[in-house]
């Protein structure tokens, strides 16, 4: 079966590294480059801590186990010059502040209902663990699961595997669909897609597009309510590690499930294996608006100090932004179009796709060639009723 | 000439060198760690921040860019 893979992100990396595997013979398209996009303007979370108990829940917990797996592998097997994943199970640890208490810890209640570990900490532990952490902390919640990647060489890392296993990559945007009889055509099923680098047959088209899924989609005859949210990451120069887990407010739990346009932030620290420390996050629908000005990075700053002390005397060497994909319903789109056969969309996952890449792949496997899978596709398809009410 | 200290240990260099080029002048070519491997100057231009060292107590100070001055004391940054 051939099999077109539109984007070259992580999501597409992983989706051609499955259907590679399951006997595909696949050519992924791109029309920036490998990671060009999201996958690189974003922090390699692989999260658990913020999934209130569902379907994406349950789908972020298996992917996590999976990328325990895939990571390992990709490192063992990389050829010279090939960066490693720096897949880290640093863990997180989220806090709240005065008054925020009792949410949090019901939040992490529900969690561990659903099998996601959710440790409450005490003072000491906390303390000992993130020593440099403000003191007006009042409690604290540890996700053991919680890890973190490097998502740009982690998706060079899975495409390189899939090519060096038969799949190719052709750099090209994609404009239209073949039809069985190779010509770009509107009718019958899709036979490949027409690209400025020429057309490409296939027998299934995935879409893997990201924050322009939707565009992809029309531009295939689909319809897709794919929508973009800008993010706004800082970063400081190096210094000696003072941050040892992933931590953030748990303020962040809202603002990721909200469907409000305004700018919202929401603090994350990490360090990174370079010695930067990592400070996000913001949330702000505004299309593919590319000016982001000072304001999502003044507040980010402000309340990243509140919550590590030390950054305030912390020079900052740069930020950047990407576009996050989401859907109405907040849920990932995983699956075969409801109206173009041959068409499977893997997209939605709004911050959390870097985490969310491999079960998605095994999906998408599953929609394409009848792969098994222990997941349940249900609640992703694209033909859901939470998407065609606003499609 | 200057002499300078790194993590206690005296270097001599040139007046008018940066703590750079005095390592790199005394044979050290790599000072602050970070978990991917060791780093030194890659840009010596003050853009990367990869040469950072602290300096009499101050964290952070790029070495490329900061003048030696005779009994400075430099440290490495060197993640545990």
């Amino acid at each position: 079966m051939r099999v077109a893979v539109i984007g070259s992100g992580i999501v597409g990396a992983a989706c051609a590294l499955a259907l590679v595997e399951g006997g595909a013979e696949v050519v992924v398209i791109d029309r920036v480059g490998v990671a060009g996009e999201t996958s690189s303007r974003c922090e390699g979370n692989l999260l658990v801590s913020d999934k209130a108990p569902g379907a994406e829940a349950d789908l972020a917990v298996a992917s996590n186990a999976m990328w325990r797996v895939l990571a390992a592998r990709l490192d063992a097997e990389r050829p010279a010059g090939q960066p490693a994943t720096e897949f880290e199970a640093k863990g997180g640890i989220v806090v709240a502040f005065g008054g925020g208490e009792a949410a949090l810890e019901r939040f992490a209640e529900v969690q561990r209902a659903t099998g996601i570990r959710a440790e409450a900490m005490d003072v000491a532990s906390l303390a000992a663990a993130e020593p440099y952490l403000s003191r007006e902390v009042v409690h604290a919640v540890h996700y053991p699961d919680d890890a973190q990647i490097q998502p740009s060489a982690a998706t060079q890392a899975l495409l390189d595997t899939a090519i060096r296993s038969g799949a190719r990559l052709v750099i090209g945007d994609v404009t239209g669909p073949l039809d069985r009889s190779g010509r770009a055509d509107r009718s019958g099923r899709l036979a490949g897609v027409m690209t400025t680098a020429g057309p490409i047959e296939a027998d299934a088209v995935v879409n893997c597009a990201g924050p322009w899924a939707g565009e992809v989609a029309a531009r295939l005859g689909a319809r897709l309510d794919i929508r973009p949210r800008r993010g706004v990451i800082l970063v400081t120069t190096p210094m000696p590690q003072r941050v040892f887990h992933k931590v953030y407010d748990s303020d962040y739990v809202g603002a990721v499930g909200s469907g409000d346009a305004a700018l919202q932030t929401s603090t994350v620290v990490e360090s990174t294996p370079g010695g930067t420390v990592l400070i996000g996050s913001s949330r702000e629908r505004v299309g593919f608006d590319d000016r982001p000005g000072v304001a999502p990075a003044a507040a980010i700053a402000a309340k990243a100090v509140r919550l590590f002390p030390f950054l305030e005397e912390t020079l900052l060497l740069r930020s950047y932004f990407g576009f996050r994909p989401y859907a109405p319903d907040h849920l990932p789109v995983i699956g075969a179009d409801p109206e173009i056969a041959g068409l499977v969309h893997a997209t939605g996952h709004e911050g959390a796709g870097i985490g969310l890449a491999p079960a998605t792949a095994q999906l998408v496997a599953h929609a394409v060639l009848g792969a098994p899978t222990a997941l349940d596709p249900a609640p992703f398809l694209p033909g859901r009723a939470g998407l065609q009410e606003t499609a | 000439m200057i002499r300078i200290t790194v993590d206690d240990e005296a270097i001599e260099g040139r007046a008018g060198q940066t703590i750079a080029g005095v390592l790199i002048g005394a044979g050290r070519t790599a000072w602050r760690t970070a978990q991917t491997g060791e780093r030194g100057v890659f840009c010596g231009i003050g853009v990367c921040h990869d040469c950072l060292v602290t300096v009499n107590d101050v964290e952070g100070v790029r070495a490329c860019q900061r003048e030696a001055v005779d009994g400075d004391r430099v440290e490495r940054e060197v993640r545990a």
